[in-house]
């Protein structure tokens, strides 16, 4: 089985067993990042481009780590730094780039499909790094992955994601990829952050948190975008967090004994990060056992690796 | 056209031969650690710890050392090899290290892994044991200790079947179809 794509831009282009290559791959270099020499040679010469236009710590350094884990070079532009803010556009960054003949560009845009059309003005491979509203694929991976590392396998796991899902490039990518490996996704939100025909992605629209959470294995607490509170989707974020925040209280409802055939029952806490404490999640919840939000990050360049291994470890076409 | 080299209890003599010699050669087992080559690899250096077990009463840490990440042929094949496990159980750190594989062939292989056990430590020595050579060497690698040495063409295949992995122990070598 091999990976016969040039490009990561969505969850929901990629099969189910293309998902599943990705993790295992994925679950054999997490090894790597455990050794005292965390570097394997594989990807000598190959240079990646990590170009980001919206603000992230997390993200970019962990496509970096994982790119300097298998020896590619890698190099950050922010766009803050570079000549976009001299008004070069996207498709003139990308030509210049190109000239540079990179191996693999990583994006990250504000704009929904960017990533699409860079990949189809270049011949390196291009791997979304999160675009707009639409889709986070390497956070559902490194979700994916972490829920399967704890439970043993997705299918047959309910899930709950709970916040801004109209706006969340991360929810989107998840509910793809847990409805993809045979998970039931729930989500609950205020009324004005909830997509229309969301039913239409095969999962179960609620009201209240309560009810989505209430036989989840799986909580994904989403982060609330303090910027966008000022457009009246939710009158105050006291509010916000008192009906769909997480906290002690309302994750007793959620505690249930293992299901046949999984490694263990209680419930998991996924936060893509950066938590706003005490908002959508309580710090003693974020912190507490049944939260796997550092484990995520470890997975994310395990991830990450594996993308970069499985695009730019094959012959090139 | 298929020809047998080795039948299960030819395997069992092979195997049974090499354990003694590992221990003539090294004095003991002493600081030994074997590191197999998945799949099979792996299998044949767990059935010589159980023969070590049998016949001088000790335990030897097994590990598996998976090359992949290692090989000179990556980006030139055509699909990218699948990863397999990787599992070094105690500090190399000195030790006598034993790589186990089934079949050596270019040495390739065995050049890929033994930089994987550097990058894990500096290990004092290390040595190879495989079940059958069938020659063809593209670098400078001997095996220390083998099953059989077997001369082959280039166009023939040596197939190693395991009980753990094929349900039989047998060596066969196989002439390529299109020769």
């Amino acid at each position: 089985m091999r990976l016969k794509r040039k490009d990561i831009l969505t969850i929901e282009e990629l099969a189910g067993d293309e998902i599943e290559l990705i993790l295992s791959t994925a679950e054999s270099l997490k090894e790597v990042s455990e050794r005292e020499i965390k570097k394997v040679p594989t990807l000598r010469g190959r240079t990646i481009i990590n170009l980001f236009y919206e603000a992230s710590t997390r993200t970019r350094t962990s496509f970096e780590i994982a790119a300097k884990r298998m020896s590619a070079d890698a190099i950050n532009i922010s766009a803050s730094s570079s000549s976009v803010v001299k008004g070069e556009t996207l498709k003139d960054t990308a030509r210049n780039i190109e000239a540079m003949n990179p191996d693999c560009i990583v994006l990250r845009h504000s704009s929904s499909g960017a990533p699409e059309m860079l990949a189809k003005l270049v011949k390196c491979s291009v791997i979304n790094a999160g675009d707009g509203s639409h889709e986070h694929p390497s956070q559902a991976l490194l979700d994916l992955l972490t829920v399967k590392q704890r439970f043993g396998k997705i299918q047959g796991l309910k899930v709950a994601i709970i916040g801004d899902i109209l706006h969340s490039r991360v929810a989107r990518s998840n509910i793809y990829g847990f409805t993809k490996l045979g998970a039931e996704v729930s989500v609950a939100g205020p009324p004005t952050m909830m997509p229309s025909k969301i039913e239409k992605t095969g999962c179960r629209a609620f009201n209240r948190i309560e009810d989505a959470i209430k036989d989840a294995d799986v909580i994904m607490m989403l982060r609330i975008q303090l910027e966008r509170q000022k457009t009246g989707l939710f009158p105050t974020v006291r509010e916000y967090s008192r009906l769909f925040g997480l906290d002690s209280k309302k994750l007793e409802n959620a505690k249930k004994p293992a299901p046949e055939g999984f490694n263990r029952g209680d419930v998991v806490i996924l936060h893509p990060g950066p938590v706003n404490r005490g908002i959508e999640i309580s710090s003693d919840v974020a912190d507490g056992k049944y939260s796997l939000i550092l484990e995520q990050v470890k997975n994310g360049v395990a991830v990450r690796m594996a993308l970069f291994y499985l695009l730019m470890g094959g012959a090139r076409e | 056209m298929i020809k047998n080299i080795l039948d299960e209890k030819g395997v069992e003599r092979a195997l049974t031969r090499i354990a003694h010699e590992i221990i003539e050669k090294n004095k003991g087992l002493e600081d030994v650690v074997f590191l197999g080559i998945p799949t099979r690899g792996v299998h044949i250096a767990k059935r010589l710890r159980d023969i070590f077990k049998a016949i001088e009463g000790v335990i030897l840490p097994v590990g598996s050392v998976d090359a992949t990440l290692y090989r000179d042929d990556i980006g030139m094949k055509h699909d990218q090899p699948v990863l397999k496990e990787m599992e070094i159980p105690v500090s190399i750190e000195n030790k006598k290290i034993v790589i186990v594989d089934d079949v050596l062939f270019t040495g390739r292989t065995i050049r890929a892994a033994m930089n994987v056990i550097m990058d894990f430590g500096r290990p004092g020595s290390i040595q190879l044991a495989v079940l059958i050579d069938r020659g063809h060497r593209e670098l400078p690698i001997r095996p220390d200790y083998v099953g059989k040495n077997v001369p082959t063409s280039t166009q023939e295949k040596v197939k190693v079947h395991l009980k753990e992995t094929d349900g039989v122990d047998e060596v066969i070598v196989e002439a390529d179809n299109e020769a």
